[in-house]
């Protein structure tokens, strides 16, 4: 058994199997798990916002889908993943609350999978599975040798996409 | 160009908000009191501006079981606020505001709602110690409420904070006596209300 790589908001890593890498408690934020199947070199990112250009102050890359996704694969890439090889499955996107649809910020969840999933097909990367939406958190556990993505969420049972 | 830039608030902005948060505190401890028909005193709360991971730490851990409140904010200020209380802790406080203890390990219909009004009451002491102090009309929406993951229910204002910076500002009040609970407290305003903020209290 591997270790597992702790990801807070907000934040990226990379490892290779037999390794694995984890974040707690996804809310609205989105977990992007990337990986090369071949090398079994993965990532994930936790990111919180769905474009940097609509932000001014954007300085920390690993906060936004569009930049977050870029730095995740430049990390990959520098491990020895081949770009043509990279696939993608993502989770979290929750709506934690249920105002009926006041602003754009409440549906950030929904915008924030909108935006992953946007992205990844701009850059030609298969998104093979996706775990995203409804209105609960979930912790989820990236395993770059075999490419499960493992969730957990309160009071349901474990999946695996 | 707004005044307010999080990553470099000042000792001035801070203390505003300690002030606020030391009478809000205040407000909700008599509410509460009310309440519950118990005595609850407080201890001096406690302004942090933390990085979003050390938020999590805070409370025990991104996973620990939460409860949280979340009402939207409008008029003069627009934003929201969130009152967030350890699950347990919760449990304890609707079971003493309902004279009775709690069955099982989910909260009823009615228990909830109990706990969304004891949020109300909470986020409502703090705003009119906000509004009194800078003069300003604030209206609470009604109160919506997320039992879950410290970090999932923290990702809403965390992102709503992450539009402007990369650090999350929040009071941390404790109230003792006859009950025993931490609660989390987090105003965020959009933009331009710090700016009218700031400028409400001549700064």
């Amino acid at each position: 058994m591997g270790e597992i790589i702790k990801v807070g908001m907000a934040d990226l890593n990379v490892c290779a199997a037999p390794d694995a890498i984890t974040t707690l408690g996804l809310g609205s934020c989105i977990g992007i798990a990337i990986r090369d199947p071949i090398t079994k070199i993965g990532g994930l990112a936790h990111i919180m916002l769905p474009d940097s250009k609509q932000i001014k102050n954007n300085s920390n890359l690993y906060k936004f889908a569009d930049t977050g996704i870029d730095e995740l694969i430049r990390l990959l890439l520098l491990k020895g993943a081949s770009r043509q090889r990279l696939v993608a499955k993502i989770a979290g996107g929750a709506q934690m609350f249920a105002f009926q649809n006041k602003s754009d910020l409440v549906r950030v969840g929904e915008r924030n999978a909108e935006a992953c999933v946007e992205i990844l097909k701009r850059l030609n990367i298969p998104l093979l599975a996706q775990d995203t939406g409804l209105n609960y958190g979930r912790t989820v556990v990236f395993y770059p040798e075999t490419g499960d993505y493992k969730i957990k969420a309160v009071g349901k049972e474990e999946t695996v996409i | 160009m707004s005044k307010f830039n999080l990553n470099e608030m000042s000792q001035t902005y801070y203390d505003v908000l300690k002030e606020i948060g030391n009478i809000g505190a205040g407000n909700a401890t008599t509410a509460l009191a009310q309440m519950l028909q118990c005595k609850v005193d407080m201890k001096v709360p406690q302004v942090k501006l933390l990085s979003f991971s050390e938020v999590g730490i805070l409370m025990g851990g991104e996973e620990q079981l939460m409860a949280g409140i979340y009402l939207l904010v409008e008029g003069d200020i627009r934003g929201s606020i969130m009152f967030l209380l350890e699950y347990h802790s919760a449990r304890s406080l609707v079971a003493k505001l309902m004279g009775m203890e709690c069955e099982g390990t989910e909260f009823s219909e009615m228990e909830m709602s109990a706990l969304k009004e004891i949020g109300n009451i909470i986020t409502g002491a703090y705003l009119n110690s906000l509004s009194t102090l800078t003069g300003l009309t604030i209206y609470p929406s009604v109160p919506d409420l997320s039992i879950d993951m410290a970090g999932a229910i923290l990702s809403v204002p965390a992102i709503e904070f992450g539009t402007l910076g990369d650090k999350l500002l929040l009071i941390q009040t404790q109230f003792t006596d006859e009950i025993d609970l931490d609660g989390y407290f987090m105003l965020i305003p959009d933009m331009e209300s710090y700016d009218k903020i700031l400028s409400s209290l001549g700064m």
